[in-house]
């Protein structure tokens, strides 16, 4: 067992790597999801804005740039999150699906001119001077860059728990989860908490490309395959909960990474098949967030 | 203090309130009867925004709310507790009351430690989720989350649905205390007990309007009207 430890160990570290950053991406759209029913389609668009925004400002060996592309992203993300809220308060009483088409088109209009300004190369990203090296872990070579990348999830992860479960402003978004029409009922402007959870939940997919960035590189198509990873995340966590995303997060982090090692010719099925297995024996997600009324 | 006219409301195509007129005075409490699918509960949605009326007219203090938001509508000073209470389940007692606190603060006589002194089971379980609280004690959270806005008026919509009789007397004792306060309730109904033992009037609606109105003791009192409107003796 300590054998197959040691020889997946950088796999399994992989896995929690990649764990973070859909962690990172997944909550937002969990809680948007959960709270207004509104599939924002354009996350991964969002993702790929931040990866791009780090090929822009991430140049030569200092952190200047590195931290510089983190700041504009964070900035860029709140602006289109209120921009998306705003697009998609006019359809706010129509079906689930007219507001994905249009965050659909929003995703595909970005990736389109993204791809016009940056063409179709995949472009690569340095990690920050310090980070660009291996550390041993456990007598295995391991990237300082991905340690970090886990670290940084888990404090993040660690802050939007406090966040949402510790603060009045969490128990509004918890409110708004369970019965958003209730907390209108109480006064509360439900489209304002839309503006500033699309705002926060877009700032962290820009955030998370920038943070990939130096693992994935910048590239046509990163979009589509990122949001897929956090959907899946998404639905097998539950639809609004923060612990669903961080427990979804970490199992799909671990079944793309130790499941590509260990089984590549059907690592994709096992991503799907543990999708419909969730599906078939908790259709709601392991912790959704969502209830019924009483 | 309420005025409701000629309100038309509905779902998509069909249309459920056929043109309610309605009139509460300030401090009233009216105790709305009716069998169930006449309309009681689209009235009340629509008074509070969450239904959009097709026409008509909602008045409060002269201030007309029909078709407005229901942040709007809470805001001018009317508060719900809904059927089937919808407490926010993985919320804490104390994240309702806080919560509701917020909007309601130092707008009347209603804070925590008053709510709680009505409803004092609340106090022994602020920890616990409103999920895990019996159905009497989700709807004492819906009244103090409701109250803890410092409403003008009040709408309950079948406040003692699916509660054991002993549970209803404390409901029964929680509206005569808002009633004590000056609130204006409009109390949805189906157990008469109830509705009689707090309502100062009774009106009766059927297929979308209200068919019949007086006071609860002279409704008492013609067996005959509950028979014909209601189906009971």
């Amino acid at each position: 067992m300590l054998g197959w430890f040691d020889e997946n160990l950088v796999s399994i570290l992989n896995g929690f790597a990649i764990g973070a950053l859909l962690f990172v991406l997944a909550v937002g759209l969990s809680i948007v999801f959960g709270m207004m029913d509104v599939l924002n389609l354009a996350h991964g668009a969002f993702f790929l804005v931040g990866s791009y925004l780090a090929v822009n400002f991430v140049a030569g060996d200092s952190w200047g740039g590195f931290l510089a592309a983190l700041g504009v992203a964070a900035l860029v993300g709140l602006l289109a999150g209120g921009a998306l809220s705003g697009m998609t308060e006019p359809l706010a009483r129509r079906p689930v699906l007219d507001q994905a088409l249009l965050t659909l088109g929003i995703s595909l209009v970005v990736a389109e001119v993204l791809s016009i300004v940056y063409g179709n190369d995949v472009r690569s990203v340095s990690p920050p001077p310090g980070l660009d090296t291996s550390v041993d872990v456990a007598g295995s070579a391991y990237p300082a860059y991905r340690l970090m990348l886990i670290g940084v999830g888990l404090v993040l992860a660690l802050a939007v728990w406090l966040v949402v479960e510790r603060t009045s402003v969490g128990a509004l978004v918890r409110a708004s989860v369970a019965d958003r029409e209730m907390v209108s009922a109480m006064g509360i402007d439900n489209r304002k908490v839309k503006v500033a959870v699309l705002g926060i939940g877009s700032m962290l997919a820009t955030v998370a490309g920038v943070l990939a960035a130096p693992v994935y590189g910048a590239r046509p198509g990163l979009d589509e395959t990122i949001l897929l990873l956090a959907l899946v995340v998404v639905v097998i966590g539950g639809l609004g909960s923060i612990r669903g995303a961080l427990i979804g997060a970490l199992v799909i982090g671990q079944v793309e990474s130790l499941g590509r090692a260990l089984l590549p010719d059907v690592a994709s099925f096992i991503l799907f098949g543990t999708l419909a297995l969730v599906l078939i024996v908790r259709p709601r997600g392991l912790f959704a967030g969502k209830v019924a009324h009483s | 203090m309420l005025e409701v006219r000629g309100l038309r409301s509905g779902y998509r195509r069909s249309t459920v309130l056929q043109g309610i007129d309605l009139d509460v005075a300030a401090g009233q409490v009216l105790g709305l009867l009716g069998r169930n699918g006449v309309g009681k509960t689209t009235l009340v949605h629509t008074l509070m925004g969450l239904v959009t009326p097709s026409a008509g007219t909602v008045r409060l203090e002269g201030r007309d709310l029909a078709g407005r938001r229901p942040d709007v509508v809470a805001r001018a000073g009317v508060a719900l507790v809904p059927q089937g209470r919808r407490v926010w389940a993985p919320l804490t007692v104390t994240e309702h009351l806080d919560l509701a606190a917020r909007r309601g603060r130092g707008r009347g006589p209603w804070d925590a430690p008053r709510v709680l002194e009505l409803l004092p089971r609340l106090g022994e379980r602020r920890r616990h989720a409103a999920g895990q609280l019996s159905g009497g004690e989700q709807q004492m959270l819906a009244i103090a989350r409701a109250l803890l806005t410092n409403p003008r008026l009040v709408l309950m919509d079948e406040p003692s649905d699916g509660l054991a009789p002993a549970v209803v007397d404390l409901v029964g004792h929680a509206i005569s205390g808002m009633k004590a306060e000056g609130t204006t309730l409009v109390v949805v109904e189906q157990d008469l007990h109830l509705a009689f033992a707090v309502a100062d009037e009774i009106a009766v609606v059927d297929k979308g309007r209200v068919v019949h109105r007086s006071p609860t003791q002279e409704f008492r009192r013609d067996s005959s009207v509950a028979h014909a409107l209601l189906g009971v003796a």
